[in-house]
This record gives structure tokens, sequence and C-alpha cells, in this order.
């Protein structure tokens, strides 16, 4: 045994160790604040705001129910809630009929191909959604739609196959759009089952059939609910669609009518704060009633036999039909999307397919579109947005995680539920808040890159706090014990040991906020201003102002490299 | 009873084949109990599974009172659910969304049989009775204890009365308190209902209380099959002599063989009377196995001693002393009676019981995990 001299000259007790306390204080401290500040500001001013008239100067606004009155009272708006809601529900039903028919295929038959399907059919998830609803205007427009003309020739059709300008067109896209997500929640629910449930049914002399309607069926009831619920809210809070699709024929979701509320001459914020509240509401009654679904499930929770695989059904002969099956919706959701916009991008003005536009074909789009200086200006702001986002939503929310998973103070499910809140925010009430904020609060960031950088920040923080939580819950207490018994201060022990275990999801999460900061457009379009656009706002205006050739073009640039950037999110994502 | 024969079930996946069951061929007798014993991955489960009906073999033939369940021959594969085999799951196999009773109804609700509701219930309460479970019908199945949704999982597979039940490792997700009293019942469930049981574990214990007659499968093969007693006396070779309970295995070479399978080995320890597990010349390399029970501590003073050794090692387990005795090269296992009086480093002499030491001859296969263990020596 030394002396406690001897012990100091080994273990030199450093400035950091003496001020841990302190230091772990502040950082929770000042990490909830900031969660705080970026989630209940732009509630609490959206709120407000719906309800009080504009101030004008000195002048403050006065207290109003006339936006609300106008917004339920309005004749029009019964159409803007039963379309919002047939869009919403027939987006579910499709993404989830076609996800769930796919992960059956792909997890539980012999069906070659399913692992070229299931590393190709991430692809909708990252191309941007203005992109692939451009696409199926470009193939089923009833104009200049090349399927629906190249039918017409055919068959010397006078109608259109389909046309894209519909409800049930916008559904068809959006559905289609959200099918991988289906697709990734389903292939995890069928991985999840124990095959001992489906077995045992079959030793207790249930049919095949009778096991899949009486225990299958019954055991994948909380996951179906809760999938078609999340597909549900894409569909109500998703922006992109309604916009391209929607707008130009005069169907109006609440997304739509929003946009149109801020952006008709005079702006009405309030109009739009007060649609806001009841998106916000139904978003908010979703996820509550997800909670429920999902908290019942946990008495549903499938015990995962040790080393249990699923066996996959030999469909003998038939596999050649779910292969072709594989295939067409590749085709549809994947090739065909991406080949229309090659297409498109290479032409010089509007032409259909034949030997002699071939000849014609030309990269001057590519060249003006990356000599735009708007589009130059706009990539550099993307990209840095992008970069900061991802990067202050990891930081911020890797703390989060710990406070609320490592430790025990009363009201950290609070910080959680406030880092969690964003979810229930689409894109354009995110604008529409985070505007009646910052023209009222003494912060001068209105009109800067910052605002968009607050936007996409909060949007994102539910996100990573999912990402940080799972990647902390892997890591052993027992690991950070050994830390502190080593002698590490708090801040050292997050710095060397946490973050350093957590890094593969921390990047995984990191990668994906990049990847959707780059496709943002609701929120971008509400708070962007002259000098400081993003890729997504150039996009929408170039087809707004009549360049699809261009828009073509930039999009094919955009979707090669968040591609890229997803390869790298498989090879670092943790199981992926 | 239950025929299995010369069935073969092989997997591909990438490039790779495993061959879980690489010519299977075992008879189960009418009520007997049966276990396939082996280590993980050693292909008994698959084995199992291919008689449930839930893989489908590639080759060979299963036969379940003279009818074909399956024939590769005559290409018959007789679905699971239309077998009437009962089957308990390693993971239980309980429905989440189903009560204790409703999981005892199920199976007599489902397939062919169409029972009156009355007799459904009666039977239900009964096969819930049969393992003690009565006071719970209402409960669901996964707010059990694990060893009542382990007697949950055991009613289920029974209630439909089968003539074979089968058991993948039932009692593995139980602790070891009530594994041991499990078992005792599960033998006391077998003898009273007469049922023909087919069981697979890993736990060599488990497999020498529980059966009639035991496979022991290695790498997809039955290497040894007969009953309890047989295995683990006289095992065929050193893979079972191992496998099964502990051993001492000294590897040697024969020296003279005699009449009834007797022979003489020398080993680095000295020479050894045996029993040959099957017939050896002079010359031979052979593994004798020796039992720690079967090596006696004797007091060097009174007799001479086969062996002499040093005590190296002596640790107090209850019953038993569990001893380490070096001698020249080898470590010799003892399991000595506490009564015996041992001082670590002292001199004592050890004595063999020829009858129970067994040679095995080396198989080619064999060589190099023997000149390993001999290397540990």
């Amino acid at each position: 045994m030394g002396s406690p001299a001897a012990l100091d000259t080994v273990l030199p007790v450093r400035r950091t160790e003496r001020l841990s306390g302190a230091g772990r204080a502040a950082v929770i401290v000042g990490v909830t604040g900031l969660v705080a500040y970026l989630t209940l500001v732009p509630l609490g001013f959206l709120i407000y705001g719906s309800f009080f008239t504009p101030g004008v100067g000195e002048q403050p606004g006065i207290f109003t129910v006339s936006n609300y009155l106008h917004a339920y009272t309005d004749r029009s708006s019964l159409p803007v809630l039963k379309n919002s809601v047939v869009f919403a529900a027939g987006t579910a039903a499709t993404a989830f009929c076609l996800g769930t028919g796919l992960a059956w295929i792909t997890e539980r038959t012999d069906t070659p191909l399913s692992g070229l399907h299931s590393a190709l059919s991430l692809v909708p998830l990252i191309v941007p959604g203005i992109l692939f609803s451009l696409s199926w205007i470009f193939l089923f427009s009833p104009r200049i739609g090349l399927i629906n003309l190249a039918v017409r020739r055919a068959f010397g059709l006078t109608d259109p196959l389909f046309n894209v300008y519909s409800l049930a067109g916008m559904v068809w896209v959006e559905g289609l759009h959200w099918s991988p997500l289906a697709f990734l929640l389903m292939t995890a629910a069928f991985r999840s089952m124990d095959p001992a449930l489906e077995e045992s049914a079959l030793m207790s002399g249930a049919s095949p059939r009778a096991t899949f309607f009486r225990i299958t069926l019954k055991l994948a009831m909380p996951t179906t609910l809760s999938v078609m619920l999340l597909l549900f809210l894409r569909g109500i809070e998703t922006f992109e669609v309604p916009a391209i699709i929607g707008l130009p024929v005069g169907i109006h979701v609440f997304t739509s009518k929003i946009y149109l509320a801020v952006k008709g001459y005079p702006s009405d914020l309030g109009l739009a704060g007060a649609y806001s509240t009841l998106l916000l509401a139904m978003s908010l009654l979703g996820i509550f009633i997800h909670a429920r679904v999902t908290g019942g499930a946990n008495r549903f929770a499938t015990v995962t036999g040790r080393g249990a695989v699923p066996r996959r059904i030999a469909l003998g002969r038939w596999r050649y039909l779910t292969a072709a099956v594989l295939v067409g919706y590749l085709g549809l959701a994947v090739v065909l999307p991406l080949l229309v916009l090659v297409w498109y991008s290479l032409l010089p003005y509007y032409l259909q397919p034949s030997v002699r536009a071939l000849d014609l074909l030309t990269v001057d789009s590519y060249r003006a579109v990356l000599t735009l200086p708007a589009v130059r200006r706009a990539a550099a702001n993307t990209l840095l947005l992008a970069l900061a986002s991802a990067t202050a939503v990891m930081l911020l929310t890797a703390v989060v995680a710990w406070i609320t998973v490592r430790t025990r103070p009363r009201g950290r499910w609070l910080v959680d539920q406030m880092a969690s809140l964003p979810v229930i925010f689409p894109g354009v009430v995110m604008g529409v808040a985070l505007s009646w904020a910052y023209l009222r609060l003494p912060v001068p960031i209105y009109g800067t890159l910052w605002i968009l950088l607050l936007a996409y920040v909060t949007r994102y923080l539910p996100y990573g706090v999912r990402a940080s939580s799972s990647a902390l819950l892997r890591i052993h207490t027992d690991l950070e014990g050994a830390a502190q018994m080593s002698g590490a201060s708090w801040l050292q022990l997050f710095w060397r040991i946490l973050f350093p275990l957590m890094r593969s999801g921390l990047v995984a999460g990191w990668i994906y906020v990049v990847v959707v900061s780059v496709r943002e457009l609701s929120s971008s379009l509400l708070l962007w201003s002259p000098g400081n656009e993003v890729l997504s706002v150039v996009m929408f205006d170039l087809w707004q102002s009549g360049h699809p050739q261009e828009v073509a073009a930039l999009g094919v640039l955009l979707a090669v490299v968040l591609t890229g950037a997803a390869l790298v999110f498989r090879r670092v994502a943790p199981g992926g | 009873m239950l025929d299995v024969h010369d069935l073969v079930k092989t997997f591909h996946s990438g490039s790779a084949r495993i061959t879980p069951c690489d010519h299977i061929t075992f008879s189960v007798p009418r009520g007997g109990f049966f276990t396939l014993l082996g280590p993980s991955g050693s292909g008994k489960t698959t084995t199992l599974r291919c008689v449930a009906g839930l893989e489908r073999p590639d080759a060979g033939e299963i036969r379940l009172d003279g009818v074909p369940l399956y024939s590769a021959a005559r290409r018959i594969h007789v679905p699971a659910h239309r077998r009437g085999i009962g089957m308990v799951f390693q993971s239980y196999g309980l429905w989440p969304h189903m009560t204790v009773l409703q999981h005892v109804e199920f199976p007599l609700t489902v397939g062919g049989s169409r029972l009156p509701r009355r007799e459904v219930q009666d039977r239900a309460l009964e096969a819930l009775a049969a393992v003690r479970l009565e006071g719970l019908e209402g409960r669901p199945a996964v707010s059990l204890s694990g060893g009542q949704q382990q007697r949950l999982a055991l009613a289920r597979a029974l209630v439909r009365r089968p003539k074979l039940l089968l058991l993948d490792e039932p009692l593995s997700n139980l602790d070891a308190k009530l594994r041991e009293h499990m078992r005792i019942e599960l033998r006391q469930l077998q003898r009273s209902s007469g049922i023909t049981m087919l069981y697979v574990t890993h736990d060599q214990v488990e497999a020498l209380v529980l059966s009639d007659a035991i496979a022991i499968i290695h790498e997809g093969r039955i290497v040894q099959a007969g009953t309890p007693r047989a295995i683990y006396e006289r095992p065929q070779t050193a893979f079972v002599a191992d496998f099964i309970g502990s051993t001492n295995l000294f590897p040697g070479t024969v020296l003279r063989a005699g009449p009834q399978a007797r022979c003489s080995v020398q080993t680095a320890g000295g020479v050894l009377d045996c029993v040959a597990a099957s017939p050896v010349q002079p010359g031979c390399s052979v593994n004798v196995s020796v039992r720690p029970e079967d090596v006696t501590i004797v007091d060097r003073r009174a007799t001479v001693p086969q062996w002499d050794g040093v005590l190296e090692e002596a640790v107090f387990l209850g019953g038993s002393v569990d001893c380490r005795v070096r001698v020249g090269p080898l470590v010799v296992r003892v399991a000595a009676r506490p009564s015996v009086p041992l001082a670590l480093g002292s001199q004592i002499g050890l004595e063999f019981n020829s009858d129970r030491a067994v040679a095995l001859p080396i198989q080619p296969e064999d060589a190099g995990r023997e000149s390993q263990r001999a290397g540990q020596a």
C-alpha cells in the first residue's frame, strides 16, 4: 500500500475532476433548456398567433377567434377535411398493402431476388418527394405523360389511361412513396415473431389456413394498427404531393391550404395558424392512439426463441410469380421514376421518346443548372444546413438520451417528451410557427439561414432521440461504472467512453438527418428568403416557373448524391 | 411405434452445405422415452422437426405405427397438422392473445376434431388439472411463471391425446431447482399416461434421468445408442465417453489382447487392464477411458498400488472429493470418498477398476482431437 502522497503522484487530481459535478449539471441544464426553447417556443407562438391579429408596428395584436371562424365555417373547409382524410387513409392503405405483401414475400418465402429487392426498395425513401411526384407527372399526366401518350397511340384511346392529377393519383404516388417504410416496419415485425407461435398451432392440428387466421393475424394486429396509424400521419402531414399534383387542379388538403394562406396575397398567418392547430390536434390524436396501441402491444411482446429462424415457405413454381411481383414493384417504385427523370433531364424541350428524339438528347440542362447562381448558392446552403443540423441534432440528443435512459431525477421523462414533441409538427406547420415566433421575438434571425437551421434541428430532434436512445441502451451500465471507478469525470466519461461506443448509432442517425434535411421542402418553402435558398426550394421554383428539364437534371444529380449517402448509411447502420 | 430410417436433411446457406441429419436411423417402442442427446448444432432438433413435419427431409423414411409420415421413395409428406403428434417447444410458443383455458381448448377446436362444447371444456380442464394449473384458466398465458408456462405448453400438447409427444429442450429455460423438479414430474407423467416421448436435449444429466434409451448425435450422425447405463459404462468412442459424465482419457498402445475383450494397455502413467470397446490387436493405438469414481485412492503402506502419484488438488464437493493426481505426464481425476485422509503434495497410490476401464480404439478422424488432448495432460 502506498502513502496518500504516493497515490497522488500516480493519480494527479485534475481540474476537470473537481469540476465534474458542475460540468455535468451545466450540460444537463443547458441541453434541457435548449430543447425546451426549440420545441416549446414554436408551439406557443403557433397557438398564440392563431388567436391574435398581427400587430402593426408598436400596436399589439388583438385577441380574436375570427381565424378559426374563417377556417372552419368556410364552405370550402369541409372538402379540405374530406380530401385530407381520404388522401391520408388511402396513402396508409396503399403503402401498408404494398409493404406487407413485399415483406411477406421477402421474409417468409423462398422467392429469388429477395436480397436485390431489400437493397433497392429503400430508394423511394431517399429520393425527395418532389422528384417522385414529378416523375409520376411525367409518366401519367393526361397531357404530357409518357405512358398515357404511348397507350393512347397504341390503342387509339381518346381518354388518358390514368390521370395522375386526381385524388386517386395523389394516393397512388404518396402510397408508393411510403411503401418502403411499411416494408421496413413489417419486415421487422415478421422477424421478431417467434416461429414457435405458429408452429405450435400446426402441431395442435390447426391447418395452415386456420393458423393464419387464428394466430398469425391476431398476433400481427397491434403492429398492423400501429404501422397504419404511422402511415396515416405521414399522409396527413405530407406536402410535396398535395402541392405539386393537388394544387394545380384544386384538390386541397390542410398542408396545401396552409401554404396558400401564407403565400397568398395578403399573407394570412393567422388563418394558417388556425388550420395548423387542427392539423396539430389530428397528429396529437394519432400519436396518442398510437401510444395506446403499442402500449397494449407490450402485452403481446412476442418472445423470440433463441436462434429461432422462421421457416420459409417453399412456393414451388409460384415463386417465379412472386419474383415477378418484386421486379414489377422495383420497376414502378424505383426504375421507372428514375428513368423518366433521366430522360427528361436530357431533353432540349418536351419530346416523346422516339428515334428522332434520341438524336436531340443533350446535357444542356445539366450545364444550365450547374451554372445558375441560385443553384450554386442553394447547393452550398443545403450542404451547410444538412451538416450543421445533423451535427446539432445528434449532439443534443446524445445528451437527451443519456438523461432519459441513465439518470433518475424526477421529470426526466419531460425532456424526452419535449424532444419528441416535434413529431406532431408537419413541415408546413413548423414553417408557420417559426414565422410567427421570429417575427415577434427580438431575435433577428427571420430571413436568414439560421431560421432554417432552427426548423431542421427542431423537426429532426425526434429521429435523433430514437437513434441515440437505442445506441445508448446497447451499452451496459457496467461500462460506465468501470470508467467512473477508473477515475473518469462525467465529461471524460461521456467523451472517452459513451461517445465512442455510441458512435455507429450516432453516425447512422447523423446520416439519416443529413438525408432528410436535404430532402426537406415544406418548412423551407415558408422560411426561405432570397439569397438563402435551398435545393428543394429551387427545384420547386424551377417547376413552378416551367423548367421541367432543369428540375429533372437537378433531381438526377441530387438522387445520385443522396443514394451515395444512403449506401454509406447502410454500411455504418447497426444491423443495417 | 416410431421408426426413423436413413433420414437425410441438408441445408444450403449460400455456398455452404450443412447436413444436420446424416443418415439417421432409430426406433422408439410404444410407451418408450427416447432421447436424442448431443451438443448444440449436432442436428438433434432438426431430426425432431422432421418427425414433427415442420421440416421436410431430403431422403429416408419416417413411420408412426407402421404408417408412413414421410417417405422419400414413395413421395409421401404428411403435413404437420395432420400427423397427430404433440410437441412442446423450447420457447413454449404460448400465444400472447389467449388465456390459459383457450390454449388447451385450441387443439380440440381446430382441424378435424369437432367435439361438443361440453366435452371440449371437460377435456381442457382435465388437461389443466393433470399439470396442476387448475384455477388459472382465465389468466393470460404470458402472465404465468416460467414453470407454469412450461406445464401449460405440456397440457396443450397432451390435450389431444397424441400417440407421440415431441419435446424440444423443454426444460432449458427453467432455473436449476425447477428443472430438477420438472424432470421428475415429466417422468411421472410419462409413466402414468403411457405416452411415447421423443426428447431432445444437450443436458446429459437430463438424458440419463429421463430416458429409457438415448441416442448420442454428433455432427448429424448417431454415434451411439443404448440404455443410459450402457452408454455411461460402455462408451464406444472418446467423444461419447467425454460427453456423458466426466472421464479420464489416457492415450496408449495395446500390449496384449486376451479373451472376452480383455486387454492390457501401456499408457504414459503405466500399464492398465481394460475392456476393449471393439476388437483390438497388440500395437493398436487406443484411448483408455476411466471414470473418476472408478479410481480408488489406496494406502501405499498396506498394498502395492497399481500407480503411484502426487496429490495436486483436492476440492470438497460434499458427497465426494474431486482430486487431481499427477502420475508422470498424466493428471488423473479421482472422485474420492470424503473419509479418506488427504494431504496436498503427498504421495498416494491409485487402483483402477479394470472392469470399468474401457479401451477405445482411435479412429483416424479422432486422431487430431486426441493428440490435442494428450498435449493438455
